[in-house]
């Protein structure tokens, strides 16, 4: 581990100016990735920025009927919260479907967002990778990539993006409120983070000197349609080989509206209108989530170790959207899969 | 008598470790206690060109950085390296002896500071460069350079012969790939040195004198210049019966610097120690039609280092197991530029006999028979291999009472025949097989007259239970309250103990605190008999027992005198005697413990997501000192099996010669989702001929079998034969 300046932001603005001072600089608020990274010298920040104790704890109703969530937030306090169980149980299910429960009371919100890849070669100072180290070569397409990505690759990198809660609310449309030093502006998660192409480095549309401030979830919160399911090497506490999200606004046995997104499979949670749009107005029925499943697997591509994910995808995706149109969510407490 | 031996007895020493009292390794401190940090090497192979420690050297807390270039003496032939346990064939590695670099993730430098924060920064500041080399890591793409080792097998039969001309045959390769042991307790030393000199070194190890005489040697030391202990061991499960690196730069630093010193190993560095070689297990079986066998042949081709001859017995317990006509066996070595392999949980025998029983399932089902009775066709009372029978092989009873217990019955043999909803349900069974060894052990008991004792042996508790079966045997011994009994284990000074492990320390230790606590009863009767008008008058010493804290003629406890009595009349406020076990030289029969080995798994059809939702493991081991301690230890190697089966894999980029998931989130043990039902069945097993109390020993059994019981449900519930472990669900999807 580097040595560092420590930091603590007395409000919001401070962190902004504290932040563009020191283009080195990294905000702080649970730490859970973070520490990590720097304990392999992956992340090497001149300064942390501790912005632990400002005010974006709150989980407060929109005008809009939506739920504003501070960037603090810690996960499980978002996945108890009485109105997020209520009202948005997909991502109550996404949350607890990660890491462990002493992570979640730690890791906030808004970190779970900027949380970074897990490749092995990203970890690993002692051979190329281009995310951590631009230009230096991605090890991982022709190495080892059994978890890698099959959807949006670039030739620089096959990394994923491993967070759960971010499929949830990709499926949701959340939008990500952003701080910064030109003031605030708000885009939708979807489009916060990015594909590798050829800056890998950059995992996020997060300007200088910007902070997540909070995430809003619209009104329609799909709660009786809906799951989360994550396959994974073992049955709690990995990251996911794909995990689906799936909400469904069910008219009879017709599809009125359709949310999916899937996880563990690109560089950013992965969502498809087309296959969205494909299920509105159609039976909720194997063959039109198997069509969906091929719209939104559409372009997959595999290298050596991973071609047994696009498949494992399609019958994830067919599966996970019987669940909800069952009213069967995938229990995260029990492992056996509904 | 026998007041606790065989109880389940809790954990002398449990309230001490839950409570943080129970200190480990790197938690003792001293006086201006430094703390160094070790840098790796990152190729592997080659030499350091150039190893700069100038800035690191100019961090703020920076004692020194150690290197082959600026290092005290260390010894400079083989034999001073060879520790108790080491390879006979082979030049043990020398931590910063010389710029040769053997294997990725070896030390190359120990940066010493004032805190340990300092010195892992000071660390990254260290600047190598190195002369690389062309190297090799991978035993598949270097099959074909193994070499054969000489080992005592027997050949029976003409095996080729045999196989060829069966009836029906199977033959097939067993992958299993190398595992690391990650014990909870990072590898850790922390050497205190006083005034005089005089170095006390804790270290996490599995053996005391062992360590105690390697540093002697390395360093050369008199005996007395240091003294090792390790009151207590955070799991180690063979990687620590050899002295690991961090002894040695620990030490290192201490007589450089003349200071206390701590070297703890991160996680990712623990990986750059040993491990269980990769196998490629190659196994035939040949059979008559009605399941008797023919021939059997099991070669074993495995992964060692390029300085060291690692190798275990793989291949061996088919030899034995079975009864066949025709057998052959060989053990093959490839040397790779890794670190030297060494001793994990039933070495050989875990991935020797996951092999073995996946071949016998496979065999079962040409033969259209039950796994059950294929086994018991080819049961044999007598150790095939030896041609000797048993001191007791109560397997039989294992495979009855298992199936009993399991439902056996019920299985439907055909392959995705049975289902629970989504999901393909499968049974499996194996058979498990490991030795009942016995060492030379040595406890001293010292007796106070307040009805105290103290027992003490230089034995390590890994964390198996030595201290407490230990207490229970004193206190059955000496007739005392369990409570009045106090263990004192690992420690170099005390009685000797060989390393803890092969499964042989509870039949060891047990039997050396009865010939001790025996010299004390003879002691105890004479003094009681000296007492004035003593009811013992006219009892002889053999018909004398210590009962309740008293000295009793046996069968009428009423005719007794106190132990206090009887030691102040002698003017005794102690006694002090020590003993070396002792078992006779018996080469007339074969000792070995057994288990049959149940697991039922469930299998999602679509996704291949497998849960092992039962598993039934009965053990046949002699006597059981401690039902309590004793069923855990078999539910940690179920647990420990399903891992095998399902998760456990150390993955190497081989164009790096690295190891990519050094961490446990990415090396995958089963978390508590993983594990389910666990029965634990102790089959009685009386055994008078092995020892006094008939007890074989628990360590590796539990294991054994388990990977293969679940390997065969997983085929049982899909029709898929997975051959490469472990089981992950992208090889039953395809």
């Amino acid at each position: 581990m580097n040595n560092f300046q420590y930091s603590r932001a007395t409000d919001i603005a401070d962190a902004i100016r504290l932040l563009t001072a020191d283009p080195g600089a990294k905000l702080i608020a649970g730490g859970t990735n973070l520490i990590d990274l720097m304990k392999e010298n992956v992340e090497r920040p001149s300064r942390l920025i501790d912005i632990s104790r400002l005010p974006l704890r709150d989980i407060e109703e929109t005008a809009g009927g939506g739920l504003r969530i501070g960037a603090l937030v810690p996960n499980s306090d978002l996945a108890y919260h009485p109105l997020v169980e209520q009202r948005y149980p997909l991502l109550a299910a996404a949350i607890l479907a990660g890491a462990s429960a002493q992570l979640r009371n730690m890791a906030s919100v808004g970190g779970n967002l900027m949380q970074r890849t897990r490749c092995a070669y990203f970890y690993d100072t002692a051979t190329p990778c281009n995310k951590r180290e631009p230009g230096s070569g991605c090890s991982a397409i022709d190495g080892l990539n059994r978890n890698h990505a099959i959807l949006g690759t670039s030739a620089s990198c096959i990394a994923t993006n491993p967070s759960d809660m971010s499929v949830a609310l990709v499926a949701l449309g959340a939008l990500v409120h952003i701080a910064g030093p030109s003031g605030q502006r708000a885009i939708a998660l979807i489009d916060f983070h990015r594909l590798p192409e050829d800056k890998p480095h950059v995992d996020t549309n997060l300007g200088t000197g910007e902070i997540i401030a909070a995430v809003e979830l619209p009104k329609h919160g799909f709660a009786r349609n809906y799951s989360y399911l994550k396959i994974r090497d073992r049955l709690s506490y990995a990251f996911a080989l794909v995990s689906v999200a799936a909400a469904l606004e069910l008219d009879g046995n017709a599809i009125s509206e359709a949310r999916l997104a899937l996880g563990g499979v690109a560089h950013k949670p992965w969502r498809s209108l087309e296959a969205e749009a494909a299920l509105r107005g159609r039976a909720a029925t194997p063959d039109h989530f198997s069509r969906a499943a091929d719209l939104l697997l559409q372009g997959a591509t595999s290298r050596a170790h991973n071609r047994f994910k696009i498949e494992l995808a399609r019958r994830a995706i067919v599966r996970t959207l019987i669940q909800a149109a069952g009213a069967t969510p995938q229990s995260q407490a029990h492992k056996k899969i509904a | 008598m026998n007041a606790y031996v065989g109880t389940p007895t809790s954990r002398i020493d449990g309230r001490a470790k839950v409570t943080g009292a129970a200190k480990y390794a790197g938690e003792f401190s001293a006086d201006g206690l430094l703390y160094g940090f070790v840098v790796e090497a990152t190729i592997p192979r080659g030499r350091i060109a150039r190893i700069d420690a100038g800035d690191a050297l100019q961090v703020k807390g920076v004692v020194d950085v150690l290197t082959h270039a600026h290092r005290p003496p260390l010894a400079d032939n083989d034999d001073a390296w060879k520790d108790e346990v080491a390879p006979e064939k082979g030049s043990p590695f020398r931590p910063l002896y010389d710029d040769r670099i053997r294997f990725n993730g070896q030390p190359i430098a120990l940066v010493v500071a004032d805190d340990w924060e300092t010195a892992k920064f000071a660390a990254t500041r260290v600047r190598v460069e190195y002369d690389r080399e062309a190297f090799a890591t991978d035993l598949e793409s270097e099959h074909g350079k193994a070499g054969k080792l000489d080992r005592p097998h027997k050949p029976r039969g003409d095996a080729a012969a045999a196989l060829a001309g069966a009836a029906v045959r199977h033959q097939a390769d067993y992958v299993l790939p190398t595992e690391h042991h990650n014990p909870m307790e990072l590898y850790a030393t922390t050497v205190v040195r006083d005034g005089s000199g005089r170095l006390t070194v804790h270290d996490k190890t599995q053996g005391v004198q062992n360590v105690h005489k390697f540093l002697c040697s390395v360093f050369n030391k008199k005996p007395d210049d240091l003294r090792v202990v390790s009151p207590y061991v955070g799991g180690a499960f063979g990687s620590g019966l050899r002295p690991q690196y961090q002894v040695v730069l620990a030490v290192l630093a201490a007589l450089e610097l003349k200071r206390s010193v701590r070297v703890v190993l991160t996680r990712q560095q623990m990986y750059g120690l040993g491990y269980r070689p990769m196998t490629i297990e190659r196994v035939a079986l040949g059979a008559r039609p009605d399941g008797t066998l023919d021939a059997v042949t099991h070669e074993a081709t495995a992964v060692t280092s390029r300085y060291e001859d690692f190798s275990r017995n793989d291949t061996g317990w088919a030899e034995q197991l079975y009864k066949s006509p025709n057998s052959l066996f060989s053990h093959k070595l490839v040397d790779l530029d890794l670190s030297t392999p060494c001793d994990m949980r039933a070495p050989g025998a875990a991935s020797g006999v996951c092999a073995l029983e996946c071949a016998m399932d496979e065999l079962a089902v040409a033969l259209k028979l039950d796994p059950i009775e294929l086994r018991l066709k080819c049961y044999s009372d007598r150790d095939q291999s030896e041609d000797l029978p048993y001191t007791s092989k109560q397997l039989r009873e294992c495979y009855a009472r298992g199936a009993e217990a399991f439902g056996w019955t019920r299985r439907n043999p055909a392959p995705r025949s049975m289902r629970d909803g989504k999901e393909l349900v499968g049974w499996g069974m194996a058979t498990g097989v490991w030795e009942a060894l016995q060492m030379p052990v040595a406890v001293r008991i010292v007796l106070t007259s307040n009805g105290h004792a103290e027992v003490s042996c230089a034995a390590s508790d890994i964390g198996t239970g030595t201290y407490t079966i230990v207490a229970q045997v004193a206190a059955d011994a000496l007739g005392l309250p369990i409570e009045n009994i106090d263990v004192k284990l690992a420690d170099s000074t005390l009685p000797q103990a060989p390393v803890e492990g092969g499964s042989w320390m509870a039949a060891s230790s047990a039997h050396a605190v009865l010939g001790a606590a025996e010299d004390i009863r003879l002691e105890l009767a004479r003094l009681a008999k000296a007492v004035p008008a003593s009811p013992l008058g006219g009892v002889d010493a053999p018909d004398v027992i210590l009962v309740d804290g008293t000295i009793a003629k046996a069968g009428d406890k009423a005719r007794a005198v106190s132990i206090a009595d009887a030691m102040r009349h002698g003017k005794l406020e102690r006694i002090e005697k020590q003993k070396l076990n002792h078992f006779a030289e018996d080469k007339s029969h074969a000792r070995n413990t057994h288990s049959a080995v149940f697991a039922e798994v469930k299998v999602d059809e679509e996704l291949g997501v497998i849960r092992v939702t039962r598993v039934v493991s009965a053990v046949a081991a002699g006597r059981i000192l401690n039902t309590k301690t004793g069923r855990s230890q078999i539910m940690g190697g179920v647990v420990w099996g399903i891992g095998m089966a399902l998760h456990e894999e150390t993955v190497m980029d081989h164009r790096f010669g690295r190891i990519m998931n050094a961490n446990i989130a990415e090396y995958h043990i089963p978390v508590n989702a993983d594990v389910h039902d666990i029965d634990v069945i102790f089959v009685d097993e009386p055994d008078d001929r092995i020892n006094r109390l008939g007890v074989k020993g628990l360590g590796e059994i539990g294991i054994v079998g388990v990977p293969a019981a679940i390997a065969n449900a997983v085929y049982h519930a899909t029709g898929k034969r997975i051959r490469r472990f472990p089981i992950t669900l992208d090889k039953l999807l395809d």
